[in-house]
């Protein structure tokens, strides 16, 4: 007695392979029987990539978008099989949906086939909720916004609602907990649940056999193993070729900036295989929510796990082929509607590339070499002074200023400006306009301000007039130059350099007659300190920071500061929100040396 | 060698030779103990599970938010990040951004409204130049002041107002709080 025959007298397991593999088909194998196997080859796909997915992902807040964007981006060969896991997600729910229809139009459920039409029908609704559970785990922006409002319409059910959704994202708010038990269910508790459904499931295909096609009933019998299963894996190979080309085509899945309950994600989607329903709510006025999310929704899946019963009657078959047409027709319908009316609106598409900039610059600082910080992506996003100082700037100062006319964000405030423009702010070009007659008196500068008929403006449009054309020619350029050199601004860094020997003269332009600035200006040691702004290291990050803290201070405008807040002597803002709104102003923000 | 030991060591029905009564003991007995034993961790994990049933809502109190000066004179709504401190499960946060609101001065009062929609849960957004509010998910809209205006409107009901109150001089503060989605009435998380 060898080995495999003592482990059979123990075991069995060679009539169980032989029941397994030599399964008999009447009328023989069939290229229509092939999308159950494909189904069962697209979930044991996911299984394996998402143990792997499992074993480099972190289910938190802080965690979880960090360690998707390390398996995307850093992981040998990561953003393949999240590739693959995503996008085999998404064959898998069309694979159902053909083996459905298959099965609909076979007459496959009737009886006695109805609990496996019902096994079936559950599967279907497993691999949603898989789909669903899954779509907020990497914790981005469209994941967590699109999963809100589902888990929003989850607590419009009657009663119980409110209290499911707190079960299902852990609290009355989303985070960590929410998380680690859409984890759970995503990866203990609905594979489980489909493993037992698709052993049932099969189980019960065996029991009552394939439902032979008529007209095929005189045709030669086969078996499984190998007929069957060689044009099971013919079909399983093309669905993963179709899967790995997709993947290669789109670079992978798609990770946008991590979640944030406090910035606008405007490009919230569900899957597209969900928009119908998105759609679908679209048409329900107040009050009818429970109505179109719950009861209508509802019915429908009543009347086709209904099916089998119907179909016992004479038109049953008939009303069941029709009746499910006509929903994948309504599907189809609201699922183009959904997109048409996306593409028609000017709003989602610049949502959409708001979205993908933030995404970029989200990838932009994590692959710096600072990296992503222990408190998460997030937090990267939150320092950086390319997207909060504008946000910063909108809400706080664009109440009097402007930049560039706009409010920071590209808005045009209705309130007339009562303060400088700061685009450009310590620039050549901004110190240029400073000392425009034209100019000093418009809304860009002083306009505004009490500082329209100060001694700043009048110096501006009177004190420098009288200079002669050639003083002005000689004079007035190296001023700006010296006075913009204080800034010391990132991007004049080369400038400045090159000018130095004019920015020296300038200094001592500043510092005498007819120009003089020290009249009323302190300048780098010289010059009274009149209640007006200190012009050494002007418009340098310190300085700003200093302005910005409390302009009241004496070395900037003393008594004279005309509508300026305090903003950190008062605690309206941080230290910390002060320097990105100064960094941002005088461009000063990390880039990737190749641009990217 | 037979080829598949099927019966191995089972039999159906119970076995002739034990008398009723034992027998309709001993089957009690089983689902009693077997109950017992699978109770516990049954049990203990429900109250795991349903912990989140206890947790308190999220109301922060009073929240200072911005200065009266920041806002618009006209009356436009601006967006503002609302700041506290924040407790997720084991982590906590000092003063970090929780939410966020549209501040707005209307006659002698400042509006505060909450970003989420009260459909669905969506960041409504301001429509600037047409003078009012929108869902970017299901289109629900509202004015200014927050009310629904469209009778095709999903919305149940207008945006969340929040309490505000103008401390020390031009201090705006707000009590932040958020409401279920998708009912009539406001109901606090």
């Amino acid at each position: 007695m060898n080995l495999l025959d003592w482990l059979d007298d123990r075991t069995g397991y060679r009539g169980l392979l032989r029941r397994a593999l030599y399964e008999h088909i009447p009328g023989g194998a069939r290229w229509r029987y092939i999308w159950g196997s494909t189904l069962t080859f697209a979930i044991f796909v996911q299984f394996v990539t998402g143990v792997v997915l499992w074993a480099a992902y972190s289910a938190n807040a802080q965690g979880a978008w960090e360690s998707v964007y390390f398996i995307q981006n850093q992981m040998l060969g990561g953003w393949i099989v999240r590739g693959i896991h995503h996008f085999m997600a998404q064959a898998t729910i069309v694979l159902l949906v053909l083996h459905l229809m298959q099965v609909m139009i076979d007459g496959a459920y009737r009886a006695p086939r109805e609990v496996n039409f019902w096994f079936g029908l559950l599967l279907l609704f497993l691999v949603l909720a898989l789909s669903l559970t899954g779509y907020l785990l990497p914790w981005d922006q469209k994941g967590y916004w699109a999963t809100k409002v589902a888990t929003s319409i989850a607590s419009m059910t009657p009663v119980v609602g409110p209290s499911m959704q707190q079960l299902l994202i852990g609290g009355a708010e989303y985070g960590h907990l929410t998380l680690t038990r859409f984890f759970a269910l995503h990866a203990g508790v609905l594979p489980a649940a489909v493993v037992l459904l698709i052993v049932g499931h099969v189980y019960l295909f065996r029991r009552h056999g394939v439902t032979v096609p008529e007209g095929a009933e005189g045709a030669p019998d086969g078996n499984f193993w190998p007929d069957q299963v060689l044009k099971d894996g013919v079909a399983s190979l093309i669905v993963m070729a179709t899967v790995l080309g997709l993947v290669l085509w789109t670079g992978g899945a798609h990770l946008g900036a991590p979640a944030d309950p406090t910035e606008p994600y405007s490009a919230a989607r569900p899957e597209w295989y969900f928009l119908f329903l998105f759609q679908w709510l679209k048409y329900f006025p107040a009050g009818w929510e429970v109505i179109g999310a719950h009861v209508i929704p509802g019915l429908l899946v009543g009347v086709v796990a209904a099916m089998p019963i119907i179909g016992k009657w004479r038109l049953g078959h008939r009303f069941n082929l029709g009746f499910m047409f006509a929903l994948l027709a309504g599907v189809g319908m609201l699922t183009w509607l959904a997109n048409a009316q996306d593409a028609a609106d000017p709003a989602f598409v610049e949502a959409k590339i708001e979205a993908d900039e933030r995404a970029a610059r989200v990838e932009e600082l994590a692959a710096s070499p600072t990296g992503i910080p222990p408190e998460g992506g997030l937090a990267l996003l939150r320092s950086d002074p390319l997207m909060q100082g504008p946000e910063i700037f909108a809400a706080r100062c664009s109440s009097c200023h402007r930049f560039n006319g706009h409010d920071g964000l590209g808005d045009i405030p209705t309130d007339e400006p009562s303060a400088s423009d700061l685009a450009g702010f310590g620039s050549r070009d901004w110190v240029r306009g400073l000392l425009d007659a034209d100019r000093v008196a418009s809304a860009e500068y002083f306009g505004g301000t009490d500082h329209a008929r100060g001694r700043m403006v009048r110096f501006v449009q009177r004190g420098l007039a009288q200079l002669t054309d050639e003083e002005r020619a000689d004079l007035l350029p190296k001023v700006v130059m010296a006075l913009s050199a204080e800034a010391g601004l990132p991007a004049q860094a080369e400038a400045d350099a090159a000018d130095a020997q004019t920015i020296g003269e300038g200094r001592t332009v500043m510092q005498s007659e007819p120009v003089n600035c020290v009249r009323c200006h302190l300048f780098r040691g010289v010059g009274a300190d009149d209640d007006a702004p200190v012009l050494t290291g002007w418009g340098s990050r310190e300085w700003m920071m200093g302005m910005i803290h409390d302009p009241t201070q004496d070395e900037y405008y003393g008594d004279n500061n005309d509508r300026m807040p305090s903003f950190g002597a008062d605690e309206d803002l941080s230290e910390a929100e002060i320097g990105l709104v100064v960094d941002w102003l005088r461009g000063d923000w990390y880039e990737a040396p190749d641009g990217r | 060698m037979t080829d598949f030991h099927d019966d191995h060591g089972r039999s159906d029905g119970p076995a002739a030779d034990i008398p009723p009564r034992r027998s309709f003991l001993a089957r009690l007995g089983a689902i009693i103990v077997g109950t017992l034993a699978g109770l516990i961790p049954v049990g203990a994990g429900a109250a795991a599970l349903l912990d989140p049933l206890r947790r308190g809502s999220r109301d922060t109190g009073m929240v200072r938010v911005t200065r009266l000066s920041a806002l618009p004179v006209d009356g436009s709504p601006k967006k503002f990040t609302v700041q506290a401190d924040r407790t997720d499960a084991w982590s906590t946060y000092a003063d970090t951004p929780i939410g966020a609101v549209y501040l707005r001065r209307s006659d002698d009062a400042v509006i505060a409204l909450n970003v989420v929609c009260p459909h669905a849960g969506c960041f409504v957004r301001l429509l600037a130049d047409e003078g009012r509010f929108g869902c970017p998910c299901h289109n629900s809209s509202f004015d200014l002041d927050g009310e629904v205006n469209n009778a095709s409107s999903p919305s149940p009901r207008a945006m969340d107002a929040l309490a505000v109150e103008i401390r020390n001089g031009d201090e705006v503060w707000v009590r932040f709080q958020h409401f279920l989605p998708g009912r009539d009435e406001k109901v606090p998380v």
